[in-house]
């Protein structure tokens, strides 16, 4: 058949019509929300730095990602809750401590909420909490190090979820309990049924020095049985006080995706932790007993150590009036967020219709005229929602989680359902813009967004769904965050790059703040490890019954010694490496064949440890696993293994060699 | 002796004194692994820097480890530089010209012989190399230049004076000065 001229004109019509119906039901196309000018605001030239550290927290992979912003360059995964082969951590005999807990070793949790250490509300970068939710845990970074230092299990929650958020000045860092359970000292042995009367809720504060950052479970407030969600705490005029979201304030205990969503409001729960911390101090808290682990990791002796805490001091909210009073809030709060100026609380009713930002001046009104609209446990003040509210904003979207602010008067929330990121003005609540988040965000970042001092600049929308957005990976994606520009009036995408595990939160830092601290290496001086060899001349191999100790050093290109014998089966082997590199950047590598273990890497001037247990007799080759040096594929060597009762003598060296000496 | 010589020989004094408390001299070396660099800074006596991170590095190329012990003469320079500062003393004070000549002519010498000194000891670092050392290059060694820059295999070694030394240059320069400028004076009051 000849296509005619009027069939032609019918077929492209078609195809027109066909084109534009299909765009047409498809708003909000990526290409509309790209700033034009993305690629020249996030390169960073080869050799150049980025502006902003961003730490994203890992989610289910336990650790803590550090990114570098504008780029969107991954710089480093530190490891955290999780076991990490890729350096030893949590394998080592040096870490392995750090991941102990009233369970025992436990290798794995779920990450959820980084948090910069604050002085006069403002980042101050010299240490990051996170959260372990699943077993509940703080942990405490050294942002000089990138390594995790302390892990502090809090006893008596399930689900640390509200946390580690911190006071003003990091007096405290907060923990509070998704689950609420029985008090770990009380028979748990209940039905589940009876909630209401054996749950409880517990507010962990956590003492952190502000000299050295030590943490210190300093007292616990015992709350009403609900779950509790996110924190924040308050600056300037609130300083005294820190804000807790409460859903499931139904108190069920099974199918809450329909129970805990049946009232219309639930709470946000203001704690004055000042009062609390002095009634402490007064003497007035209860001691109970509790089983917690305390894991700190020294940084001379490069080595971790777990204590088993067997109490903690307790304050009964409803026995101390002044403690603690509630906020109606609509409808399953997630995100409570405290603006720069420490006055107004955006409160994240996740599926509430409006935004409510209540006004601290309004609750401490509310609190001296007893507006109160009812009580908890008969004598825990609810507040009357219109006495503290400084006002609501109207149709933001669908889904509200999260709210930072930058500094400009302007609030960014994120809405999960309607997967967007709304901009909002604080003091008339007028919506500005709104920009697509690809998909539904969780929690956004701004640089400094949760400070009394934000830095603005750059959002991360920190989405929970990737779908289409990279190319496909099987059914199992990477999560994503999107890189928006917040220095104009309308926001503007950026960039959008793919995650570790999930990135549930994070917190951005401009880089400056972190990079004063780095340190390059370990002073081997320094180095107060049990089991250091300072030098080649002290390495050596002791046998002790059936423990032998292996004093092995590693410097470019050789390990010390290079050829062991006398092992037998049976034995437990300690390979004790110190790299006795003084420079940036010589880290060394450690692996056995067949260990039933991960690999060590050392930094310059550390020691670590790796357990072995031979299995096999013969000739078991060790070496070097990064590429330190044009002659790392010779650093390498020996042991050998004798049966169970062999009379092979413990017999160790490397060669002579006058070069090495 | 006129008193502007007086003063320059003071001034030159100081000038050497302080020399004695800053590094004189130092090797630099640049690679593309290294671009902030490393260096190793020699004091009178003493040396200072990355001197185990140079080692480190030669320990491939054979080269000898430095190490401060093995050198005699930090511990008789400082008293041979100060012997010297003191004569430069001396002859202020004494208002003598054989005094300052005999001084002049101790730095010079001291000049010759320390940087002959420092030749021989760079010939032999560079050159004594380990016959087992895993680098071997044929017909290279590894002599650091005396003054100036030079490539290394993969490194860029310079070898300049640090601030103890220019000071150190300032002062014989002052000297100089002392001996031989006589400057015309109040020109305009002899009209």
């Amino acid at each position: 058949m000849k296509f005619s001229p009027y069939n032609k004109l019918l077929v492209s019509a078609l195809a027109l019509l066909a084109g534009s119906t299909i765009s047409g039901c498809k708003p909000g196309k990526v290409g509309s929300a790209v700033d034009a000018d993305a690629a020249k605001k996030v390169y960073v030239a080869p050799g150049k730095y980025d502006e902003v550290y961003a730490f994203l927290s890992g989610g289910f992979s336990g650790q803590v990602a550090a990114y570098g912003i504008p780029s969107g360059r991954l710089l480093k995964v530190i490891p955290v809750f999780s076991q990490n082969p890729e350096n030893g951590y949590g394998y080592s005999e040096e870490t392995k401590p750090m991941l102990n807990t009233s369970h025992g070793f436990v290798p794995w949790d779920d990450s959820h909420h980084p948090e910069l250490s604050k002085t006069n509300g403002e980042d101050d970068g010299r240490w990051l909490f996170i959260n372990g939710n699943n077993t509940p845990r703080i942990a405490r970074i050294n942002l000089a190090t990138f390594k995790t230092v302390e892990i502090l299990e809090l006893p008596n929650i399930g689900g640390n979820h509200a946390s580690p958020f911190c006071t003003e000045n990091t007096e405290y860092v907060v923990g509070n309990t998704r689950f609420s359970e029985p008090l770990d000292n009380s028979n748990g042995d209940v039905p589940i049924n009876s909630y209401k009367k054996n749950f409880k809720g517990a507010v962990s504060f956590v003492k952190v020095d502000k000299d050295n950052g030590a943490m210190k479970l300093a007292f616990q407030l015992i709350v009403p049985p609900f779950n509790y969600d996110l924190a924040h705490a308050g600056k300037g005029p609130s300083h005294d006080w820190i804000f807790f979201t409460c859903y499931n304030t139904e108190q069920a205990n099974t199918l809450l995706e329909v129970n805990a969503s049946q009232r219309d409001k639930d709470f946000i729960m203001a704690v004055n932790w000042k009062k609390a911390e002095e009634l402490i101090a007064a003497g007035k808290g209860a001691k109970i007993t509790a089983k917690y682990a305390h894991n700190v990791y020294n940084e001379n002796t490069h080595t971790a150590t777990s204590v088993i805490e067997t109490g903690t001091q307790t304050l009964d909210v409803t026995k101390f009036p002044g403690l603690v009073y509630y906020l109606p809030c609509p409808k399953s709060p997630h995100g409570v967020d405290v603006t720069p100026d420490g006055e107004y609380m955006a409160a994240s009713g996740k599926l509430a219709a409006v935004i409510p930002v209540f006004s601290f001046k309004k609750m401490l009104a509310a609190i001296d005229k007893k507006q109160y609209d009812g009580m908890i446990e008969s004598v825990l003040p609810v507040l009357k929602y219109e006495a503290v509210l400084h006002g609501e904003v109207k149709k933001p979207g669908l889904g509200p989680l999260h709210t930072e602010f930058d500094g400009k008067g302007y609030a960014y929330t994120t809405m999960f359902v309607s997967s967007e990121v709304v901009k909002w003005k604080i003091d008339n609540l007028e919506i500005i813009d709104r920009i697509p988040s690809y998909y539904s965000p969780g929690h956004l970042s701004i640089v400094g967004g949760d400070s009394k001092k934000p830095f603005g600049k750059y959002l991360l929308s920190l989405n929970k769904i990737t779908k289409d957005r990279y190319l496909p990976t099987g059914p199992e994606l990477a999560q994503a965050c999107q890189l928006i520009d917040i220095t104009g009036n309308k926001m503007k995408l950026l960039l959008d790059f793919p995650t570790i595990g999930e990135p549930h939160y994070a917190q951005m830092i401009p880089a400056e703040k972190i990079v004063k601290n780095q340190v390059k290496f370990f002073k081997l001086e320094d180095n107060k490890n049990a089991y250091v060899t300072k030098s080649e001349k002290d390495t050596r191999v002791v046998r002790k019954g059936n423990r032998v100790d292996v004093y092995m050093t590693a410097i470019r290109s050789h390990l010390a010694p290079d050829n062991i014998e006398g092992i037998k089966i049976g034995d437990e082997v300690y390979i004790h490496v110190t790299n006795l590199e003084q420079d940036w950047d010589v880290p060394h590598g450690f692996a056995i064949k067949g260990a039933n273990n991960a690999e060590l890497l050392v930094m310059p001037g550390e020691t670590c440890t790796l357990k072995w247990v031979p299995g096999l007799a013969g000739i078991v080759p060790f070496y070097c696993t990064d590429f330190c040096s044009a002659l790392h594929q010779e650093m390498q060597g020996y042991f050998r293994v004798s049966p169970a009762g062999s009379n092979v003598p413990i017999k160790f060296s490397i060669g002579e060699n006058p070069v090495t000496q | 002796m006129k008193i502007h010589t007086r003063v320059l020989i003071f001034i030159s004094c100081l000038l050497m004194l302080s020399a004695g408390f800053l590094p004189l001299w130092h090797i630099l070396l640049d690679a593309p692994q290294y671009p902030e660099g490393l260096e190793m800074k020699i004091w009178l006596n003493g040396l200072s820097g990355n001197v185990a991170q140079i080692n480190g590095l030669n320990h491939y190329i054979g080269m000898k480890f430095i190490s401060v012990d093995d050198f005699k003469e930090f511990k008789i320079l400082p008293f041979v530089f100060g012997g010297l500062t003191l004569l430069g003393f001396a002859a202020a004070l004494a208002k003598s010209r054989k005094l300052l000549w005999a001084w002049f002519i101790g730095l010079c010498l001291f000049a010759i012989v320390g940087f002959g000194d420092f030749y021989m000891w760079e010939y032999n670092y560079g050159h004594r190399l380990n016959p087992h050392a895993a680098i071997k290059v044929e017909g290279m060694n590894y002599q650091p230049p005396l003054f100036g820059y030079k490539q290394l295999l993969n490194f860029t070694a310079g070898s300049l004076p640090d601030t103890g030394g220019i000071l150190a240059g300032l002062g014989g320069l002052l000297i100089v000065a002392a001996l031989f400028y006589k400057p015309q004076l109040s020109s305009n009051k002899i009209k």
